[in-house]
């Protein structure tokens, strides 16, 4: 019998068929597999990264500390001595956070961000007060390089010892901040897993509240829709609040912006104060500076007492001990 | 041992590239950490090689009889080329250098009888003059569209708005990879890589641009035709290669063919950038010519020489007089043409907001080359090229899209980075949006915001919101408010701010655009009337002009 040379040999002809059921079977249970893995996509989980900062009460100090009269560099270095020394508020080894205003393209004569010379004093105190790293950083609103860059505190606390950090678009991670309204927010991840928080807001004007202070500056720690917030601006206050639970305050009231705020821009808005409100009570030194420079009672301002009662702290700052020195 | 004169060639290409290359990515503001300083600039001259582009300094001279900041710089190309013909094509041009580049894959051994006849002159090599014809009457006309053709324009435009764009964004997809990784080492790793990137490659934010794919893609297509014929780009369509042909034509140095020694083996062919006919027998066209040299290194005969002042008969460009006609008819054509439709005097288009400084239409759309350069740099990513928003004649020229980003409120960039002064150069000062601006100030206002009273939160929905007075950069505010009493859905009485626009105060900067909450159409928006550079596009008798 001759071979048929159109057709395959039997050999070559199975091992072609186990080819070919191979790769089906192959395909046939990938499918399959894979069908049993089917399900909706959830956004990643929040994480829960909720921690306080603050440090025991010394019933023999100063709760707010007011310090008139002096240059900056001066007026920082005096606060933190009537609260007791930053050895008081960082340990040898931490990690601290200091958290100006670094919102906007401004020049430190604008008064719209902090002053970079009270931001280099205090990394300077935590520093020698032994803190490992001492991290500057904020999420601005307008160009972060430039407002870093010409508010001058980028150089500034660069120049003290700081590690100063831009905020990067991609080193940010959902947090859960287990608010009243704020759940699942993204936060510039250099706010979670430090040992201290200093918070350096510099007291402005601002249209929907009135003025915008130190618990207002929490919003710098945020990305994402950030313009909701202004919705529920005090429940959202207190919530940031209560989550970052700060070391200490410090209100930098050296230039106050009392017109346009929170941009400003017109140095005729501007007011020379050479004051400086420290402590480690952010309700009562917000309305504390709210009243002084702004003559706004406490119902004027709601999240205040809304704040009080979340056990941030009180209202009634006339209540707490306070420190007032002038510098000649 | 002695340098090949092609490997110096090479190394030339190389250093002029990378060069291009690193100005390219530091058009940019990076930011110092260590700088205050108040006003911003950026340090490095990042449009030098627009500046040496004899090119771009004849359209500015043709559109606004005279040469912008910078510009006298080309005559450091135009006068050695007149010379020693089109150095400038094979040893320093960037694009040229990557035309180059892709066109040396092609193999000898398979295609080695297909590249020499390919690499004969051709007649469609004229093409590029007629291009360059019609650009030149159209700028004279009005319209600077050479841009459209201008090498470093494409270049820049390309691979600033499309492929360094791209880049960003496969580096970083790579990046999270890494860094999200379950294994510490590996995050280490990307960690290190995204700082090292960092540092030299990607940008501060993800940049995106509008019509990125569009300018990708032709780029891809005019590099994928040096795979069918060594550098079409440059031997078919280079409008500067055209110029600088041109003025080559009186050039003293030459390629000198000794025939005697001739084998018509030709050899000279393989690797001719230019399709010049260096080989024996025909005349040798100086205007073609890269001097890329390397046809006397491949002659194996050594018989190609370029000598001073040769004594040999050579071919300049070569026109024809009815193509010639025709150029120009159609360059005198085109601007008449496209200005027969409504869009550039009598119906402008509403979301037309062109950058600080920028000159009125007339003149920007003459001097500006579309190179995207303004649009590189903006920190806030808002400038993009346009499609149809300032007709045919204006596609891919900047226009601000707020919602994407807002004009940042001192920031001159752009106007520093333009190379044509069609965004004339300004400084913060003179943009002055951070004093009261309603005085004797006149500042210079890209356009007007309006508000949708249907879709803001406190006119329609009983909600507080007033974001955008927040963000308002002037001082007063242009955007200012009420007090109101409104009634939820509940039936409550409520007290919201209402949001108002003070025209006299508003500078168009787009703040309140690109801040505001409602996310997919806002509920504050920019139009262009009012922009300070325009005399017609006005709303206020009294409000003053920049």
């Amino acid at each position: 019998m001759g071979t048929d040379n159109t057709a395959l040999s039997r050999r070559e002809a199975l091992l072609k068929l186990l080819r070919v059921a191979g790769a089906g079977a192959g395909a046939a249970g990938l499918g399959i597999w894979l069908s049993e893995h089917s399900w909706r996509p959830e956004a990643a989980l929040a994480m829960a990264a909720k921690h306080g900062h603050t440090v025991v009460a010394d019933p023999n100090l100063p709760e707010m500390a007011i310090i008139q009269g002096g240059e900056p560099t001066q007026l920082a270095r005096q606060a933190v001595e009537e609260l007791g020394g930053m050895r008081r508020f960082v340990s040898r080894g931490d990690v601290v956070l200091v958290k100006p205003n670094i919102g906007w393209d401004r020049t430190p004569e604008q008064a719209a961000n902090t002053n970079p010379e009270v931001v280099a004093e205090i990394v300077r105190q935590c520093l020698n007060a032994g803190a490992k790293r001492v991290i500057v950083t904020d999420v601005s609103c307008n160009d972060a390089r430039r407002c870093f860059q010409r508010s001058g505190i980028a150089e500034a606390a660069k120049l003290a010892g700081a590690d100063v950090i831009l905020p990067d678009p991609s080193r940010f991670k959902e947090v859960d901040l287990q608010g009243e309204v704020l759940h699942a927010w993204p936060v510039f991840d250099p706010f979670l897993n430090v040992d201290k928080v200093i918070n350096i807001p510099i007291a402005k004007h601002h249209g929907l509240t009135g003025t915008t202070l130190g618990m207002k500056n929490w919003y710098g720690m945020l990305g994402g829709q950030r313009n909701q917030l202004h919705q529920k601006i005090h429940e959202s206050l207190v919530d940031l609040a209560d989550f970052v639970r700060p070391t200490l305050t410090i209100i930098d009231c050296y230039r106050i912006l009392l017109r346009n705020g929170p941009t400003g821009g017109n140095l005729e808005d501007v007011l020379l104060k050479n004051t400086l409100v420290a402590g480690t009570d952010p309700v009562a030194l917000d309305a504390y500076v709210a009243k002084a420079y702004w003559n706004m009672d406490v119902d004027a301002l709601p999240y205040l007492k809304m704040a009080a009662n979340r056990g941030l702290g009180t209202y009634q700052f006339e209540k707490v001990r306070t420190s007032v020195k002038k510098l000649s | 041992m002695r340098l090949k004169p092609t490997k110096l060639r090479v190394f030339s290409q190389i250093t002029f590239f990378l060069l291009f290359l690193f100005l390219l990515l530091r058009t940019e503001f990076r930011g110092s950490l260590s700088a205050s300083g108040s006003e911003v600039r950026l340090p490095y001259p990042v449009g030098l090689f627009f500046q040496l582009d004899p090119l771009v300094a004849l359209s500015n001279a043709l559109a606004s009889h005279a040469l912008y900041r910078g510009l006298l710089w080309s005559l450091v190309i135009l006068i050695p080329t007149m010379f020693l013909g089109r150095f400038f094509c094979g040893w320093i041009c960037p694009l040229g250098s990557v035309h180059h580049f892709f066109s040396s894959f092609k193999s000898e051994r398979k295609r080695g009888k297909q590249l020499i006849e390919s690499n004969r002159y051709q007649r469609w090599q004229t093409t590029k003059y007629y291009l360059l014809i019609v650009a030149v009457v159209a700028v004279m006309m009005g319209t600077g569209i050479v841009g459209w053709l201008d090498p470093f324009s494409l270049l820049v435009r390309s691979l600033g708005l499309s492929i360094v764009p791209a880049t960003n964004y496969g580096l970083r997809a790579a990046l999270a990879v890494l860094e999200h990784s379950r294994f510490a080492p590996v995050q280490t790793v990307g960690g290190v890589l995204h700082f090292m990137l960092g540092t030299l490659l990607l940008s501060f934010k993800q940049p995106y641009f509008r019509q990125g794919v569009w300018l990708g893609v032709i780029f891809i297509f005019i590099v994928a035709l040096n795979f069918r014929i060594t550098r079409f780009w440059c031997r078919a369509l280079c409008p500067l290669g055209a110029l600088l042909g041109i003025v080559s034509r009186w050039s003293v140095l030459g390629l000198v063919k000794s025939a005697e020694h001739c084998n018509d083996c030709n050899r000279c062919l393989l690797r001719c950038q230019g399709g010049d006919d260096p080989a024996g027998g025909v005349p040798w066209h100086q205007s073609e010519c890269h001097l890329c040299l390397n046809c006397v290194q491949e002659c194996p005969e050594h018989s190609l020489k370029f000598k001073f002042f040769p004594r040999q008969k050579t071919v300049g460009t070569n026109l024809q007089r009815r193509k010639v006609l025709t150029g120009l008819a159609a360059g005198a054509a085109l601007v008449p043409l496209v200005r027969s439709t409504p869009g550039f005097a009598a119906e402008r288009h509403e979301r037309l907001l062109r950058p600080p400084g920028a000159l009125e239409e007339e003149f920007f759309l003459s001097r500006c080359i579309r190179c995207g350069e303004c649009m590189k740099v903006c920190p806030n990513n808002a400038l993009h090229p346009t499609l149809t928003e300032a007709g045919i004649e204006g596609l891919w020229t900047p226009v601000l899209v707020p919602r994407i980003g807002y004009c940042e409120t001192s920031c001159v960039l752009c106007s520093q980075v333009c190379p044509t002064g069609a965004i004339w150069e300004i400084t913060p000062k003179e943009k002055g949006w951070s004093v009261d601006v309603s005085g004797a100030a006149k500042p210079i206002r890209l356009g007007t915001a309006f508000y949708d009273r249907g879709r803001c939160l406190p006119w329609a929905m009983a909600t507080d919101c007033i974001v955008c007075e927040e963000w308002c950069p002037t001082s007063p505010k242009a955007i200012y408010f009420r007090t109101a009493e409104v009634i939820d859905a509940a039936g409550n009485v409520k007290q919201v701010k209402q949001p108002y626009l003070d025209p006299a105060r508003c500078v168009g900067c787009g703040a309140c655009e690109h801040a505001c909450p409602v996310q997919d159409r806002p509920a504050v928006y920019i139009t262009s009337v009012g922009e300070s550079r325009s005399r017609t596009n006005q709303i206020l008798l009294n409000r003053r002009r920049g």
